[in-house]
């Protein structure tokens, strides 16, 4: 049993609304990334309409740069997708976690999962391995919303904004995915997969197909195989 | 373009509905492996800053250093110094911006 019950009633009413207010920061930041989405998928190809309807059902912020990357450098729809797979690996270790705070039978737990990304999942984290469902919901719902808002936004970028390149949007993707990496990066070792996996990538840009470059970064992580329990962080 | 562009999406949608569905029935409970946690929590770093590293310094198949490669140091630079991610987007647009509008 965990040590804290589902919240009912009152309870849960409350949680909802802190998870809502904690994750309006998050929001704010993903309008303007899922803006700079719109944006760059636009400049790949993708109509007004496929921005928003991949922002509506995908909602995951780094598998949908992962895909559109890899199809802007010239990939196949199977690489695009693989790369989006391994992007949201990181959401099976975090749906483990969460999986004994959210009851019912699997069909139902596993449309509760849909709920999980990495802001919520993290500040849901009651931090005694038991999290709080109803916060989860509470937070990732202003974000699905902003996100959503933001690709339209980003996706009638050209008609709302004129020249876009010319305003420098185009770099707020990578600077937000640096701010991730640096959060990622909490020892030696991740800092050397970091590095390692930028490299091989770059290293592969003129040489690989288009979409290999990215996929091939992810064999640095088998370097996690070596790490013993008590060293994983 | 167009199929390619609505396969990627389907695809995406079916294998992130998966993934997140999967996490809280699989295992019922119990622990994942050690070892496959160390490689999932490894992935995310490498595929990171592969993205950033090939949107900061190529454009397409060429390697490419422009004015949002400068703007995405300065705001580099800022997120290292543990300044505040909106500063960090500001500058690296600003800067950008401001390159593009001088050459």
């Amino acid at each position: 049993m965990p040590r804290h019950p589902d919240p009912t009633g009152p309870d849960r009413t409350a949680s909802l609304r802190a998870g809502f207010r904690a994750a309006l920061p998050y929001a704010a930041v993903g309008f303007l990334l899922s803006m700079s989405f719109g944006i760059f998928a636009r400049d790949a190809g993708f109509s007004a309409v496929a921005v928003v309807v991949m922002s509506a059902i995908v909602f995951a912020g780094s598998a949908q740069f992962a895909a559109v990357t890899i199809l802007a450098s010239g990939g196949t729809a199977g690489a695009a997708v693989a790369a989006a797979a391994l992007m949201n690996s990181r959401f099976l270790p975090m749906g483990i976690a969460i999986g004994p705070s959210m009851p019912g039978r699997a069909p139902w737990r596993a449309a509760q999962g849909q709920a999980i990304v990495d802001a919520s999942w993290a500040m849901a984290n009651r931090g005694d391995g038991t999290f709080d469902r109803w916060f989860l919901f509470g937070s990732t719902a202003p974000q699905y919303v902003s996100w959503v808002a933001g690709g339209l936004l980003g996706a009638l970028g050209g008609d709302v904004f004129g020249d876009t390149s010319r305003l420098g949007l185009d770099a707020i993707y990578p600077t937000f995915f640096l701010a991730l990496v640096i959060a990622e990066v909490k020892d030696r070792t991740t800092l050397a997969v970091a590095v390692a996996g930028g490299l091989v990538a770059l290293a592969l840009v003129q040489v690989a197909p288009a979409g290999v470059p990215v996929l091939a970064a992810s064999l640095v992580a088998l370097w996690g195989l070596r790490r013993r329990p008590e060293e994983a962080a | 373009m167009t199929a390619t562009i609505w396969w990627t999406i389907a695809g995406c949608a079916v294998v992130t509905a998966v993934i997140k569905g999967v996490g809280p029935v699989a295992l019922g409970g119990r622990e994942i492996p050690a070892r496959m946690t160390g490689v999932i929590t490894l992935m995310a770093p490498a595929l990171l800053a592969a993205l950033v590293l090939t949107s900061t310094f190529a454009v397409r198949d060429e390697w490419h250093v422009g004015a949002h490669t400068v703007g995405v140091a300065v705001g580099g630079v800022i997120l290292v110094r543990r300044g505040p991610l909106v500063l960090a987007v500001a500058a690296a647009v600003g800067v950008t911006a401001l390159l593009r509008a001088l050459t």
